[in-house]
Parts: structure tokens; sequence; C-alpha cells
């Protein structure tokens, strides 16, 4: 358009300002590249989902780019935020993974690379990663982990969590459907792997119909004792 | 008998009565820990093309407040006149309010002359009112209509400019679908193949812009009549969930119960008969 300039905002969206006078452009060394992930922890297995969608203010990078890594054959970690940083982490993290391993001579457990990713992430306390990392794993007794951070490294165990972009609406509709809050009367049956790959996957339809920076397609990584599998399902393209 | 004005004259020079009052709520509400709240944008694609008998305007129906889909079947294709339709790209209330009072004036006008609403007589009556709010009404137009002297497409800009082209894109997906059509135009097109063209930059913009979505809207508007279809195209993507979630009565807790027994007293009472014949 040829009257109002589109300027990127702090948080990587598009902002029309009035030019009012001289304004100060200052290099953020931020953007936010959308998506969500998810994670839901079940008796013997976990599942760590997100969407595929990488995009920048109003456009798309990709339709192609998983927010899921795998990590060992027990875990997976989901990152959202900014791409730049999720993809340093990530190899931060990998490395520090064969550190252990051949330091130690042993895999790193669930629980310890939770461990080591809070202290990794509080080591940039005052020049954070911008990522939302969320871990799925099994932990030492074979029962489903998830383990969610902020950006500067405060963690928790959970059954279950959403983050990222559509986290907000994806957050009450897991407490209500896994966590069963909010009800009364109802049986509390235990989540079976069936279903909870059923409800994440009409859970991210949802959060695809009502965000704009999730969707494309889905990416499921399901993590038991006999190993990770994944599945891909297509999301709205729109 | 007095000859209402169509467009009342404005008092000369700018005004700026509301400038004061917009800088102190902006400084209570950031004193308040309270933000302004959103204006809810469109986030747009419309487009528009002239082709032999007419003009064919087409819009997105998805409408957005920040990051969140707050329509998904907004109509964003206004009627002005039975012979002009106007697509909104900006702010939601600005566009639907602006195309309001247009469309008003146009009748008042109609039933003053006699005479159809030209489309420059529109553009003109928008073009004025933007420029004088300077660029605070945020509304991005397109509009199209047949009158007597032709087919035309007109863009106006929040702040007053206007354009007359054969064909138009407008919105966060402007420039998607100015790629189909600038690709595709030509002039003097037939009207199927006009419809086809709208439909195609709609959908690019749909598909690249994450500002636009959901259903297309088609209005073609010629010299034997008006044809708006809603949609002209459904979305593909269909949300069809795996699991049912209802939940059964008795579900959401009822904590506590207070009746309040209303006391009536019969002060007068009055029969009137209505005539029904």
């Amino acid at each position: 358009t040829m009257f109002a300039t589109q300027v990127y905002g702090d948080n990587g969206k598009m902002k029309e300002y009035h030019y009012t006078g001289p304004v100060e452009h200052r290099f953020s060394p931020y953007s936010f590249n959308g998506g969500t992930v998810l994670a839901v922890a079940g008796e013997d297995f976990a599942i760590v989902a997100s969407d595929t969608r990488l995009s920048e203010g109003y456009s798309i990078h990709s339709r192609d780019s998983p927010k899921c890594y795998k990590l060992t054959d027990t875990t997976v970690i989901g990152c959202s935020g900014f791409h730049g940083d999720c993809l340093t982490l990530t190899k931060i993290i990998d490395a520090r993974l064969k550190m252990y391993k051949h330091s130690n001579n042993k895999c790193m457990t669930s629980g310890a690379i939770a461990a080591m990713l809070s202290t990794i992430l509080y080591g940039r306390r005052f020049f954070p990663y911008y990522v939302y990392n969320i871990i799925g794993g099994l932990d030492e007794e074979g029962k489903g982990a998830v383990y969610s951070f902020d950006p500067v490294g405060s963690y928790q165990r959970d059954t279950y969590k959403a983050g990222g972009s559509a986290s907000a609406m994806l957050q009450p509709l897991l407490d209500n459907q896994i966590g069963f809050k909010n009800m009364e009367g109802v049986q509390h049956l235990p989540l079976n792997q069936e279903k909870a790959v059923q409800l994440v996957k009409d859970v991210f339809i949802s959060a695809a119909e009502r965000d704009v920076y999730t969707g494309d397609a889905l990416r499921i990584c399901i993590v038991t004792k006999d190993g990770i599998k994944e599945e891909t399902v297509p999301l709205r393209k729109d | 008998m007095a000859l209402s004005n169509v467009v009342e004259t404005p008092a000369s020079g700018f005004n700026f009565e509301n400038v004061s009052r917009n800088v102190a709520l902006e400084g209570l509400l950031e004193g308040g820990h309270t933000k302004a709240p959103k204006p809810m944008k469109t986030g747009t694609t419309i487009a528009g093309v002239v082709c032999k008998d007419g003009v064919v305007l087409g819009a997105d129906t998805r409408a957005t407040s920040g990051e969140v889909v707050a329509d998904k079947m907004c109509a964003k294709i206004h009627y002005i006149s039975p012979n002009m339709y106007c697509c909104g790209a900006g702010t939601a209330a600005d566009t639907e309010k602006t195309t309001d009072l247009l469309s008003s004036n146009l009748t008042i006008f109609s039933m003053n002359s006699g005479r159809n609403p030209r489309v420059v007589m529109a553009v003109n009556i928008l073009q004025d009112m933007l420029f004088r709010y300077r660029g605070q009404i945020g509304a991005s137009l397109i509009l199209g209509g047949v009158d007597c002297t032709g087919n035309h497409l007109y863009t106006v800009g929040p702040y007053g400019s206007i354009d007359k082209v054969p064909y138009l894109a407008m919105g966060s997906g402007d420039l998607a679908a100015l790629g189909i059509l600038e690709d595709r135009f030509k002039p003097n097109m037939e009207l199927e193949e006009a419809k086809e063209l709208v439909r195609d930059a709609i959908h690019s913009g749909i598909m690249s812009d994450l500002g636009s979505g959901n259903n297309i809207d088609i209005c073609v508007i010629t010299k034997q009549g008006v044809d708006y279809i809603r949609p002209y195209q459904e979305s593909e993507y269909k949300d069809k969930r795996q699991r049912r979630y209802k939940y059964r009565p008795g579900t959401t807790s009822i904590l506590t119960e207070k009746i309040v027994p209303l006391e009536l007293e019969v002060v007068q009472e009055t029969v009137q008969r209505m005539d029904t014949a």
C-alpha cells in the first residue's frame, strides 16, 4: 500500500504507523516465528505434538517446519518462539547429550535433560533464548513425563502442557478434558494412548481455526518403551 | 419546502476536537494498568476487476483481532446503492460505518433528485470524509459500480487518496492477490473469466497471507443487476473432530441457589381492544 508504511514491531508483528516526526529505529535481535507445541503424559507413553507452520508477521516462511526434535530414544522436545534460538538451543542440547554419554557411559534420562535445560536457559538470563520449551518422554520407571519451561529456565513436571502462540486457547481445553476440571459427576477415566492422540488432533484443529500462526500440518511424536513413532496430520492451510 | 443537504458542509479547517481527549485517555489507561481496547482489523484480501459487462468484486471472510480470528464468516462487501458495492479493508468498524454513512447519503440523494447515483459521486463523498479525518479512520475501500457512464472501479485510501483503475487489490493480502491479477488480467474480459480471476486472486491471498482466510465472497455488478454470491466458494478445510465433546446436564456444579419471589400487587387493570381487522 502506498500510504502507510508497515514496520515490524518488537515481537515481530506488523505495525502500521502514521509518520508524525523523526522515529528512532531500533534493531531487535528477536523475531516471533509462531507455532504451537503440546505434550501429554500417559501411564506408559508420552505424546509431543506441534504444528509445522513457520511464519513471520503476516507471511509464511514454511509449511513444513516441525517443532518437535528427538533428543534420545525416550525423550522428545518441542520448541516454539524465535526459530533462530530454537535451532541453536537444540544444537546445544544435542552436544551436551553427547558429552554426558561419553563421560558417564549412559544416556541422559528425561528428568536429567530437564534439569540441564533449566541451567542452560538460566545461563542466558540477561539475553534469553526466546523459546518456549516442553519436554515429553518416559521417566526411569517407564511412566510418561512432561516438563514445561519458560524462556529463562523455570520448569516443573506436568501431566499435560500447551506452549506457543495458541497455548492460551489449548490449555483450558486440556484442563477440562484431561484434568477433568470444572466438571462434576464425570468418571475420571485414565487416559489411554488412542484417546490421547484423538484429543491432541481435535485440539489442534480448534487451534488452527482461531489462531493465525497455527496451521498447515500437525506432527505427533508418540514415545513408548518400544521407541518413538511419528504421525503427520494435515491442518488448515489458510 | 426545504431541500435537505445531501452532505452537510462541515466547518472549515481540520477538526481537532478529540485530540486532547485522546491524549488524556491514553495517559489514564497507561497509568491504570489497563490497555486501550484493540480495534478489530480485517487483515484482509479484497480485489476488484472491470470486465466487459460490469464489475466483479471479491473478498475473503476472515476478521482478525491481533493474532486471533475474531470472525470466520464476516461480510466485507458492503451495499452502497443498487448499482454500487464496496469492499472494505482495515479497521472493521470504520469500514462498516463509513460505507453505511455513504449508503444513507446516496439514498437521500436518489430520493431528492430522482436519479441513480453515479460512482464518481460516491467516490468524492468518501474521499472528502476520509481526508477530513486525516487518516484517523482506518478504512481502505474498493468501490465498484455500474452507472449510465459505464463500469467503474475506484480505490479510496484511509488518508483520502483515490485511484481509478481497471483491476485492484487491497488489504494485508494485496500483494499476493495482485500477483495473480497482474499475470492474467486482460481488458474487456468475459464475466465468467473475470469471476474466476477474482476468485483465484482472493484464493492466493488466503493461502499466502495469515490475515486472510476461510471463504470467498464474490459480487458481480452489471447493468442488469447485482449478483451477490456469499459464499462463492466455501473453504475446503472442514473442522471435523474425532471425538464428540458434549456434556451431560448437571456437569457444571451449582454451588448455591437463591430463589427470590417477586411480590406483585395488582394496582390497576385496564383492557384495550386491538383493531385486528
